[in-house]
């Protein structure tokens, strides 16, 4: 082997390694996270039926009052990540709460580090502070994980904050106000109807305007009668699509499986280990 | 009609201008930057709200541990320090003034770490409610300094990287040539963890 060709291969097996390594690094940067599957994420497997239910069903209750979405997520690893990188990360990943209001609250337990954290959008640290955080880890949780029973600890947790994210009088003072103002108005309800009949004026005076010109034609396509504009192509397939019903559905249904709500956190709650 | 077709023809040429200039990622390089400067001042913000937290810290170590005189003028004075030093949203395409920044900011997390490991010799202290409750929210803010950085860190990496790569790297280099590269953290995130403590 000649010099020249051992330094080419010594430059390929070094940026090969350089390569590998970066793919390495992103690897160990970027966490998986178990999908959001519903108000209760048990990835390790940790919680009991009726603790289960029981939960959700608090969650439910206090999503439906205040919009507040809380989520308890139990995961066999932190994959080397600390519990405050991993939670934040995470919440960020299911976009908990309200997009405006960011009002998500995440009870993360990672059993197998023996860690736990309550992370808390940037729309309730006013309410669910630190201090309390710490306090509900530490006199509701820890003790009865400590003493192995997850179901109790992740029960009495949820319950206290639920608690404390509804009995502060302030809070609740201003929030009748606050959504009143989301309620539609008549013409928040009227402006699609509006907006349609608006086109279906535009469009009809085009059609009229352009048979009169020029004579389009009407033709009969699969049992439905499309006006072929002189112009041409483009507009056949405009007529078609109109058919359907984008007003059925979607937005005016709401309903559906549930999910985030588009909120996020900054980094809010406390953590503590037993 | 009152349109005529030249006139028609001009304002849709602007209007395709306008588009063609969107899509060639004119406006991504004033996105990228108004966002990395928001990430910026919620950096300092946190540093802001720890800096807040120290005077009633002190005051509470105070009634416990007068004796430890030293760690706590060492606090107070940091803490001076490090809230006289401001980088404006305009300069952070200045390393140095972040270099600055950062070394007041450590300094003050150094001092805060010796004060915390100190009280630990204090057991009524440590069992102070009020002492409990501000070491819970210093926690807390050295956490959420933690996430603005990395969201600073993250959102002036994309920006830097639009300034050069295509299509940014051609309006970096023409019409928007005030647009510069701005400074990432130097260190490792590890300032927000207390050094450990020598006696």
């Amino acid at each position: 082997m000649t010099r020249a060709t051992r330094s080419v291969w010594t430059a390929a097996a070094g940026a090969l390694a350089a390569l590998a390594l970066l793919a390495f690094a992103s690897l160990a940067l970027a966490l998986t996270f178990p999908a959001l599957t519903g108000r209760v994420v048990d990835e390790a497997g940790v919680v009991p039926a009726h603790t289960r239910i029981d939960v959700e069903a608090k969650s439910q209750a206090l999503e439906e009052r205040s919009g507040i979405q809380l989520v308890v997520a139990t995961v066999k690893s932190l994959e080397g990540s600390d519990v405050e990188t991993y939670a934040n990360q995470l919440f960020r990943s299911w976009k908990l709460g309200e997009a405006k209001a960011n009002n998500g609250v995440l009870l993360l337990v990672a059993p197998n580090e023996r860690k736990l954290r309550i992370e808390v959008g940037y729309g309730l640290e006013g309410v669910l502070t630190d201090a309390l955080s710490k306090i509900i880890i530490a006199n509701a949780i820890a003790p009865r994980f400590a003493a192995g029973d997850f179901g109790g600890g992740i029960s009495r947790g949820v319950e206290d904050i639920v608690t404390v994210l509804t009995t502060d009088a302030a809070e609740w003072a201003k929030r009748p106000k606050v959504r009143a103002e989301d309620e539609l108005t008549w013409l928040d309800r009227a402006s699609p109807f509006l907006i349609f009949a608006l086109f279906l004026f535009v469009f009809g005076s085009m059609v009229s305007n352009a048979r009169r010109r020029t004579g389009g034609r009407w033709i009969r396509q699969g049992g439905r009668t499309v006006f072929i504009p002189p112009m041409g192509g483009g507009w056949g397939g405009g007529g078609g699509s109109w058919g359907g019903g984008s007003w059925g559905g979607g937005s005016w249904g709401g309903g559906g499986s549930w999910g985030g709500g588009g909120g996020s956190s900054g980094g809010g709650g406390a953590s503590g280990s037993w | 009609m009152s349109l005529s077709l030249p006139r028609l023809r001009a304002a849709f040429l602007a209007v395709s201008l306008a588009l063609l200039v969107t899509g060639c990622g004119y406006n991504t390089i004033p996105t990228l930057e108004e966002r990395a400067k928001a990430q910026w001042s919620e950096v300092q913000n946190q540093y802001q709200r720890r800096a807040d937290l120290i005077p009633n810290l002190v005051a509470t170590v105070q009634g416990y541990a007068k004796q430890e005189k030293d760690v706590l003028t060492a606090v107070v004075e940091a803490r001076a320090k490090a809230t006289s030093v401001r980088v404006d949203a305009s300069q952070l395409t200045d390393p140095e003034k972040l270099r600055q920044f950062q070394e007041a900011q450590n300094q003050l997390s150094g001092a805060l770490g010796r004060l915390l490991a100190v009280s630990e010799n204090y057991p009524d202290l440590k069992s102070n409610q009020n002492f409990l409750a501000l070491q819970s929210q210093l926690e807390g803010t050295e956490n959420r300094i933690t996430v603005a950085r990395r969201d600073y860190i993250e959102a002036v990496r994309e920006y830097n990287t639009n300034l050069r790569t295509f299509p940014g790297v051609l309006w970096a280099s023409t019409i928007q040539r005030g647009s510069k590269p701005m400074a990432e953290f130097t260190a490792t995130e590890g300032s927000s963890v207390p050094p450990p403590v020598k006696f």
